[in-house]
């Protein structure tokens, strides 16, 4: 019986202990004197491995997402001689929901992966250790500009998300099922509005980007340094960054469009 | 050398990504397009134009001629006024002809239907800034209910 408390006790004091040092984590390389001059070369090699590499795959699945949408939503709506509602079932799609969760989930399995699994092998191979033996922090150099790159890098490519995914509902609605080409834009453009619908999907990849990036910074950093253990964080890392998204994807939905 | 080449890469990447932002912001939440190829404006007054909307397709028989581009209200009893370019393709309208405003389906999106008018000596052709006279406005699903109401109760 004792054993079973003991093991409630354990688990709660870890996962407290987790989150607490997390938050220390985010402090002290959020918080402290910025040093341009040191920190802008790191911050952009972090921009080039976080958000340029993960372009290609952005683009490619929102154009194929933009498309099927198109295509899905066409026969449906042909049913009830309004396809020509095609233009804003695909905008409204892509920038409430698909362009920002699609993103994070993609984001998460692409840089997050590769953010833990780096950091990780830092840690294995002490390289942070050695970086805090010559006086470097490593929460600034190493974990700051690559929290800075992911903040920034995945609203934009959610915004390419959703503009090549819109452009691809256009190719097929406009271009091959014979949609109405003015009235495709008309619609779209009289049902999406900026603030509501742009401006709240911004909002909502900015959230999914701080919580993918800190998901994998924090493993990556806890990770226990040996090639079973990131291998652990890295795994950990897609799916509790995943599982974030898509709960915190529902109450910001309930709390933007809900009411 | 290498660092040059990531920061044009990053620079590239931000750009496109505020590129996107213009793309959804102007071309899918506002803004203008331009109809392809020479066009010429009309204009037709409305009782009633439902809800018709700027770029809605201007339709001869069910084939797209040109888009409504601009809708005000116009003169002392604020009358829609709707202007609309029609293709230069097709510029031999007679002043007799007639727009209609109808939707496309039960649920489907409301456009302009030209009916081209007769042609003879007597009649000229319509050209760039003229007003097309004869209009039917939409049909308003209300107004047609009372109507039908008011005409039972006649009986």
């Amino acid at each position: 019986m004792s054993q079973f408390f003991e093991n409630v006790g354990r688990r709660v004091l870890d996962s407290v202990a987790g989150i607490g040092f997390a938050l220390a984590m985010f402090v002290s390389a959020i918080i402290g004197k910025p040093q341009p001059r040191k920190s802008w070369p790191l911050f952009i090699k972090q921009m080039y491995v976080v958000g340029v590499l993960s372009m290609v795959i952005i683009i490619v699945s929102g154009l194929f997402i933009g498309m099927v949408l198109g295509l899905q939503g066409y026969t449906i709506l042909v049913d009830y001689g309004a396809e020509q509602s095609l233009g804003p079932m695909v905008a409204l799609s892509l920038l409430r929901e698909l362009g920002p969760v699609v993103t994070g989930l993609l984001f998460a399995g692409r840089a997050g992966s590769a953010l833990t699994a780096e950091i990780g092998l830092m840690k294995a191979t002490e390289q942070l250790s050695s970086l805090e033996m010559m006086a470097v922090d490593p929460l600034r150099r190493v974990i700051a500009p690559r929290f800075w790159a992911g903040l920034i890098s995945m609203p934009l490519l959610a915004l390419m998300f959703s503009a090549v995914g819109i452009y691809g509902g256009y190719l097929v609605g406009s271009g091959w099922l014979g949609v109405d080409e003015g009235a495709f834009w008309s619609v779209m453009q009289s049902a999406v509005d900026w603030r509501d619908d742009l401006l709240n999907g911004v909002i909502k990849s900015i959230v999914f980007a701080f919580v993918v990036t800190w998901i994998a910074l924090y493993k990556g950093y806890r990770a226990v340094p040996t090639s079973a253990g990131i291998s652990a964080a890295t795994t950990s890392t897609v799916v509790t960054a995943s599982l974030a998204v898509l709960g915190l994807d529902f109450i910001l939905t309930a709390i933007m469009f809900g009411g | 050398m290498e660092s040059r080449k990531t920061q044009l890469w990053v620079g590239i990447f931000v750009v496109l990504g505020v590129l996107a932002l213009f793309f959804i912001a102007l071309r899918a939440a506002s803004g203008t397009m331009t109809t392809s190829g020479e066009t010429y404006t009309l204009y037709a007054k409305f009782d009633n134009i439902g809800s018709l909307k700027v770029r809605s397709p201007v339709k001869v028989g069910g084939v797209v001629v040109g888009r409504v581009t601009n809708i005000s209200l116009t003169g002392d009893y604020y009358e829609p006024l709707v202007e609309m370019s029609i293709s230069k393709e097709y510029d031999e309208f007679s002043e007799t002809s007639s727009v209609s405003v109808l939707t496309s389906g039960l649920l489907g999106e409301q456009y302009l239907g030209l009916q081209p008018g007769f042609i003879d000596d007597s009649v000229s052709m319509l050209e760039d800034g003229d007003s097309i006279t004869d209009t039917k406005s939409a049909l308003v699903l209300e107004n047609l209910i009372g109507q039908f109401l008011f005409s039972q109760g006649n009986d």
